[in-house]
């Protein structure tokens, strides 16, 4: 029975490795973009004009108020639907979007509002005095957030942040369900043609265990090594 | 009002029933798991804290959908091999993917809500624990009457935000065909061909429930404390 998960061409190991790469390569993609609209929301909701911050608010209110899996479905029917309405009427041809392109946007959207809710929190824990003091040496706007915000503001963001990547690899599962050929799915169909489905969901499970204790390791070393720099709260 | 929400207002109704039931089941019973996983956490036994540790460990380090599926593909083909099983009253149970969803979610549960509450317990203050025994109370009285609800009170917020995630993750019970608020979107999308409108319904359904859970802690917690004095 185990020889269905070796890696000749008989069994599923390859495959199985290649669907693992495929979950890495998305929730690495969904990560960055996450990050990015968090940096973004989270200034505007802490310094953009008021319609905008409660535009932002609303965002992360749905987006972490609705079930991944429904927003999984809602973005990537609309979504692919509504760029295609506009490739046509932008005269081109229809698109065949990639599946993990689409996915990488979809959990990178879901990513984004959790990640503003962590970086807001981190960029209200910077003491006043030290933006002053940069404002003070005549730095504003992007320089200060850049020079100033982003770096005191990152230690305290991390151990949100890796959480969240831990929550992203999980989440990824769920991208199985509109057919991109990740781990779960890879999973899926060896399952199905070979009627081992026990089997092949614990080997699929084991792997998705190995990179969240490997993240959570990781993760809890950048910790220790960042956190010497920090200030110790009393 | 378009058309089709009238005509299946009654599936979509059905499906909220699901939901909210999957929710209540797994919330009580969950609490109930999380509550004995919290104290094995804590547990002066090596064997047990170190098996509670496992356990929390594996099922917050793998996906809930698989999880799922080894439930109900894995442990459900499995039954069904077994001629035993199959002929035994509990087969009615075994075969409907409700009860391994509600199976899935009170494990899930059982791991997430256990670190929260084990953590809401090493949160009560040591005098709080030393009055309880100086007042004459057993072990069990003290847990019971003094550390539990202080740590629950304590822990609201964090409760709330836990529930909100359950009731997200009942969600899933529509990826092994049992009809919850998205199953039953998914099959008027199916039968009416629209693409996205059923889903956008459902999230609004799920939006007011979050509201809805949120607002019934809030209320929790403004009757749960009596008095709150800083402890400094």
């Amino acid at each position: 029975m185990f020889d269905l998960l070796s890696f000749s061409d008989q069994g599923w190991g390859n495959a199985l490795l290649k669907g693992l790469w495929m979950t890495l390569q998305i929730s690495a993609g969904a990560f960055a973009v996450g990050l990015l609209i968090g940096l973004v929301v989270a200034c505007a909701k802490l310094s953009a004009p008021r319609p905008i911050a409660l535009l932002m608010r609303g965002y992360t209110t749905l987006f972490r108020a609705v079930p991944e899996l429904l927003l999984i479905l809602l973005l990537y029917y609309a979504g692919s639907m509504g760029l295609n309405a506009l490739m046509l009427w932008l005269g081109f041809a229809q698109v065949n979007i990639s599946g993990p392109l689409v996915a990488i946007l979809v959990l990178g959207l879901v990513q984004g509002a959790y990640a503003s809710e962590i970086f807001r929190a981190a960029i209200l824990a910077i003491p006043h005095g030290q933006i002053e003091a940069a404002r003070a040496f005549g730095l504003s706007g992007f320089g200060l957030f850049r020079r100033v915000t982003l770096p005191i503001m990152a230690p305290y963001a991390l151990a949100g942040m890796s959480n969240l990547w831990i929550n992203l690899i999980k989440d990824s599962a769920l991208i199985s369900v509109v057919g991109t050929n990740e781990l779960l799915y890879t999973a899926k169909q060896a399952a199905g043609s070979t009627r081992q489905y026990l089997l092949f969901y614990l080997a699929a499970a084991a792997l998705y265990y190995l990179v969240t204790l490997a993240s959570n390791y990781l993760s809890g070393r950048l910790e220790r090594r960042i956190r010497r720099w920090m200030p110790v709260v009393e | 009002m378009p058309e089709w929400i009238s005509y299946y207002a009654a599936l979509i109704a059905k499906g909220l029933q699901t939901t909210l039931s999957l929710l209540v089941i797994s919330a009580l019973l969950g609490f109930a798991l999380a509550v004995g996983v919290a104290l094995a956490r804590l547990s002066q036994r090596k064997w047990l804290a170190r098996a509670a540790l496992a356990y929390t460990s594996v099922l917050r380090g793998t996906p809930l959908l698989i999880q799922i599926y080894i439930f109900y593909y894995g442990l459900g083909s499995l039954f069904a091999q077994f001629p035993m099983i199959r002929g035994s009253f509990l087969w009615p149970f075994l075969r409907d993917g409700y009860w391994y969803i509600v199976f899935a979610l009170v494990l899930s549960v059982g791991a997430y809500v256990g670190e929260v509450i084990r953590g809401g317990l090493l949160a009560v203050p040591k005098g709080e624990m030393e009055a309880a025994s100086a007042f004459g109370m057993t072990p069990r009285q003290a847990l019971l009457r003094v550390r539990l609800p202080r740590a629950m009170r304590l822990l609201l917020p964090t409760l709330a935000g836990e529930t909100v995630m359950l009731l997200k993750s009942t969600a899933l019970a529509s990826t092994i065909a049992v009809v919850d608020l998205l199953g039953a979107a998914n099959v008027v999308r199916a039968q009416t061909l629209q693409i996205y409108q059923p889903l956008l319904l459902v999230a609004g359904v799920y939006l007011c429930l979050t509201f809805l859970i949120e607002g019934v802690y809030a209320i929790a917690e403004r009757r749960g404390t009596p008095l709150r004095r800083s402890v400094g």
